[in-house]
């Protein structure tokens, strides 16, 4: 997991290729992936995706346009159904109810191979028993490409992903990360309307995650590839991707920029599937909400009425134990850039605190707690 | 396998469903339409070449007067006479895996652990006797130990009127067997699990018992299964070397058919010997299951030292020596009798196979025809093991399926349990009228040799395609290869090898084979088993010579198949 998302998604707010101009301030409620880029056609369009597994339901009425271009995020918890959707655009899985579009084209009754969709699996399914440019070729070669067309192309992709000469190298002896370079150049060799990649990063070592995930990024940016990926990181999502889809249980819970989704989460789960724990229910008069934690101011114009609280760390300054909420410090962990911490009110649910280095207390300090509104959010009541 | 099986069962349902799923409905209509037309060539083979036969054979033993005579069944079975044989054929068989296991395990052991200067090239001299033909190994062992064989010749020992010859011979023909299966997992289990246990205390022995024996017992096991299935089923060995007063149930199989034509009683016997193979192949399975739990295993090139110390070194010797006097001396004296004429060293013998057929000989052929024939005869057979036991494995291998899928896996076993003979004297009745009147046709012999051949194949081929990860099928087919192509692009290179070696066994099996060939092939296009066994029957110096040199002739051919199938074999795979 990476530690510190807000990075991610501030890269991508300073990106030009922003989606979603519905605002930073978005419409909370977005529950459904509505179509955020009218201004673009849609590359791909899912409408009413439905998968069952005998009484599980894989994916339920999924709805979701990409752009041309757009680099999308589908993130979620494993079982959410990230990884089936990508099964049912590449035409792996079938679908029991709603419609795949590509480019005008219902693919239904396409099968995989002449779908055009290019997907690089999640621990690359690298062709043991050929070389890097046997496995890089492959596509094209089963499109009939001639020859000398075909090595350049291996070249020129080797070189893309930063593998030149790497040719006639056995995969068996390829680290973490070049066998993921040698995934994308044979994902996009032929040349994809689509680039699907299932946790591409998942299963390589954080450093390298980090540096990839910004590679990636120039690399689709240069390309102009339209692309879908799915994750169960956040840090890797908001890094990667121009729009977030959050899933859970098969349904999408939230879709929108990476800002949008960081500072208005559609609901506890997206809060705390994001790693904000600091959720009470609350009942909001005015200017503040009565929480278990006493008076919480929120944002102005909130609704009246009962609902759910999210305050995030950075909202909970320390104050002398007297002037706010009391609470004990149960743990301290340092981060880095900040010290995160564990407190313990007298009353009420635990809390999580962020606080710069030097004004951190210790564990079994007594502090108080106050709240700041810039980062309370107010969830819809229940779930 | 079993485990990357399950891991490709799961990814196949995304995130964790059941599999069949109702969305799969038009996809598994599909597969399931595949699978059927796959299945169909081997099943009709084996309905019309195996099932069909063995019906017959039985129907005809055990029905009159439109009905089944169930009560002749419990008269055979009351037979003291028959009693005594089937009490004899497990004794014998309980014996020779005892005996296997003891001499071959310190054999599995050495092979695992040690490193030394030509253990590649032994370790393929091994397996020579393997894929002899029982009728060599028969020969081989009565030029050793039998009447004016070498012991006789020495000391004036026999052993060919004791049960200890075929004792000997078993132990010949399956040491491979333990050291393969037992040696193999040996080699590849992580001695750092033994390091661990060390660790925390454990002694040298205690360590060995607590982890190493538990993770080797299933194999220990399966070895010990197989190899008392072979010996429960011997039928050449036994024949040559077994004389008049000993018979397993598979050769009193063959007299009852053969001298006495009373097939009520090889009906009954058949059936007998099909129900204990039977229970053998399903405990067989049960071991297998077993052993494809969770262990640790490592590249076995990593886990072989050379010997250190006394003790080691002793334990490499005395295994050599094993190796060297079971296994390579009594070759050694099947290929010096066959030299050895009534005039010295010579190739009289070799030379009287090429000649014509004289008034008093046994073969209205030249006795070395036998060779073309049985080649020719091998090359068919494989040929049709290769095409009936692919395409089965080919559906087998594919996902799901389900009861039917199992139920042709454990009908591909059967012809494991059908006593050979039986299949053989079934083929002469049934397939000789019409609609099927093959009795004439040259592809008698290789469809009865196919039979055998067809179960290598399928097991060989079956953990290999179930191994591939289904998701490098998806990979290809997403980079825009047919299903065709896909089969080709990615099936076939990574079974290419395995294919090899099973057309490699189906090719020794057939060449081999006996109980069937010996029924039905016919007097002028014998096969070298069946030639041999011809000229050991018959008294004569020359033609105990002949069958020598014959028996020399068909061990090499084996051994050059095995061997060419070796180099194969460990370019890459390593053991099995």
């Amino acid at each position: 997991m990476t530690e510190n998302p807000a990075e991610g998604a501030e890269r991508a707010e300073g990106s030009e290729d922003v989606e979603g101009t519905e605002g930073a301030q978005g419409v909370a409620s977005a529950a459904a992936a509505g179509p955020t880029s009218a201004s673009r056609a849609s590359l791909l369009r899912l409408g009413g995706l439905t998968v069952r597994f005998g009484a599980h339901t894989a994916l339920d009425t999924v709805d979701l346009d990409v752009a041309e271009h757009e680099t999308v995020c589908v993130l979620g918890p494993s079982g959410s159904g990230k990884s089936t959707l990508l099964r049912v655009i590449a035409g792996l899985q079938p679908a029991d109810a709603g419609e795949v579009v590509l480019d005008g084209r219902n693919l239904r009754t396409v099968p995989t191979h002449r779908r055009g969709v290019g997907l690089m699996f999640q621990d690359h399914q690298l062709f043991p028993q050929r070389d890097v440019a046997g496995n890089v070729a492959f596509g094209l070669r089963m499109r009939g490409t001639a020859r000398a067309e075909r090595e350049r192309k291996v070249a020129e992709l080797l070189d893309l992903v930063g593998l030149p000469g790497a040719q006639h190298r056995a995969v068996g002896s390829l680290s973490g990360g070049e066998q993921q370079r040698v995934a994308l150049a044979r994902a996009l060799a032929p040349g994809p309307r689509l680039l699907m990649l299932d946790e591409p990063l998942g299963q390589l070592d954080r450093g390298l995650r980090e540096r990839l995930v910004v590679e990636l990024r120039r690399l689709f940016g240069e390309l102009g590839t339209t692309v879908l990926a799915v994750t169960h990181d956040q840090g890797e999502a908001f890094a990667l991707a121009d729009r977030v889809v959050i899933m859970r249980d098969g349904r999408i819970a939230q879709a929108g920029t990476p800002l949008e989704v960081w500072q208005r989460p559609a609901d506890e789960f997206v809060a705390r599937f994001l790693g904000f724990d600091n959720v009470v229910p609350a009942t909001v008069t005015g200017e503040a909400a009565d929480t278990p934690w006493g008076k919480v101011p929120v944002p102005g114009g909130t609704a009246e009425g009962a609902c759910r609280l999210l305050v995030r760390p950075a909202g909970v300054r320390l104050v002398p134990a007297r002037e706010g909420l009391p609470c004990t410090v149960a743990a301290r962990t340092f981060r880095g850039t900040h010290v995160s911490l564990r407190l313990r009110p007298d009353s009420g649910p635990e809390l999580d605190a962020a606080c710069a280095l030097a004004a951190a207390p210790e564990v079994g300090d007594r502090v108080g707690a106050a709240f700041t509104s810039d980062d309370v959010v107010v969830l819809p009541a229940t779930d | 396998m079993t485990a990357a099986e399950e891991a490709a069962g799961e990814e196949a349902t995304g995130e964790g469903g059941p599999a069949g799923a109702p969305g799969a409905r038009g996809a598994g209509r599909r597969a399931t339409v595949t699978r059927l037309a796959l299945m169909a060539l081997p099943a009709a083979f084996f309905a019309v070449f195996f099932a069909y036969p063995v019906l017959t054979i039985v129907g005809r033993g055990l029905r009159a007067d439109g009905s089944w005579q169930w009560g002749r069944a419990a008269e055979v079975l009351g037979d003291s006479g028959l009693l005594h044989v089937l009490w004899f054929t497990v004794w014998q068989a309980a014996a020779s895996t005892a005996l296997t296991l003891l001499i071959a395990l310190p054999g599995a052991y050495v092979f695992a652990r040690y490193e030394f200067p030509g253990k590649r090239l032994l370790r393929a001299v091994v397996t020579v006797p393997f894929v002899l033909p029982t009728v060599v190994v028969g020969s081989a062992f009565l030029a050793l130990v039998g009447r004016g064989g070498l012991l006789d010749d020495l000391w004036g020992v026999r052993l060919d009127t004791s049960v200890w010859a075929i004792l000997l011979a078993h132990v010949f023909f399956n040491y491979a067997v333990v050291v393969r299966t037992v040696g193999g997992l040996w080699g590849a289990l992580d001695p750092r699990q033994e390091e661990a246990a060390r660790v925390l205390g454990a002694g040298r022995l205690a360590a060995w018992r607590r982890v190493t024996l538990p993770a080797l017992a299933p194999a220990v096991a399966a070895a010990a299964l197989m190899v008392f299935l072979f010996t429960f089923t011997s039928f050449g060995i036994v024949q040559i070397l077994g004389g008049p007063r000993f018979a397993t149930l598979e050769v009193e199989i063959y007299r009852q058919t053969a001298d006495f034509l009373d097939l009520p009683t090889a009906a009954v016997l058949t059936l007998l010997q099909f129900a204990a193979v039977l229970a053998l192949l399903g405990l067989h399975a049960w071991t297998v299951r077993r052993r494809e739990s969770a262990l640790k295993l490592v590249d076995a090139a990593r886990t072989a030292r050379r010997p250190r110390g006394a003790g080691q070194w002793a334990l490499l010797w005395s295994t050599l020596a094993v190796i060297a006097v079971l296994l390579v001396l009594p070759l050694a004296v099947l290929v010096e009798r066959s030299f050895a004429g009534p005039d010295g060293h010579g190739l009289v013998f070799y030379r009287a196979l090429r000649a014509a057929a004289g008034a008093d000989s046994t073969f209205t052929v030249p006795p070395l025809t036998a060779l073309w024939n049985s080649l020719a005869y091998a090359v068919a057979a494989t040929a049709v093991a290769v095409l009936v036991g692919g395409l089965a494995a080919a559906a087998l291998a594919r996902r799901g399926g389900g009861r039917l899928v199992r139920g042709f896996d454990a009908l591909l076993m059967l012809p494991l349990g059908v006593s050979a003979v039986t299949v053989g004297f079934g083929f002469l009745i049934a397939l000789d009228e019409p609609p099927l009147n093959l009795r004439a046709s040259w592809w008698l012999v290789p469809l009865a040799q196919a039979l055998v051949g067809v179960v290598f194949v399928v097991r060989t081929m079956l953990p290999v395609l179930r191994a591939v990860d289904g998701r490098l099928r998806e990979a290809a087919a997403v980079l825009g290869a047919t299903p065709w192509q896909v089969w080709r692009e990615v099936d076939l290179p990574l079974v290419r090898r395995a294919l090899l070696v099973a057309a490699g066994f189906a090719f020794a099996v057939s060449l081999g084979e006996f109980g069937a060939t010996v029924f039905i092939a016919s007097p002028d296009r014998p096969t070298l088993p069946v030639a041999v066994a011809r000229l050991l029957g018959r008294a004569g110096e020359l033609n105990y010579g002949q069958a020598m040199a014959l028996s020399t002739i068909l061990m090499v051919v084996c051994a050059a198949a095995l061997l060419a199938l070796e180099r194969v074999r460990t370019d890459r795979t390593g053991e099995f």
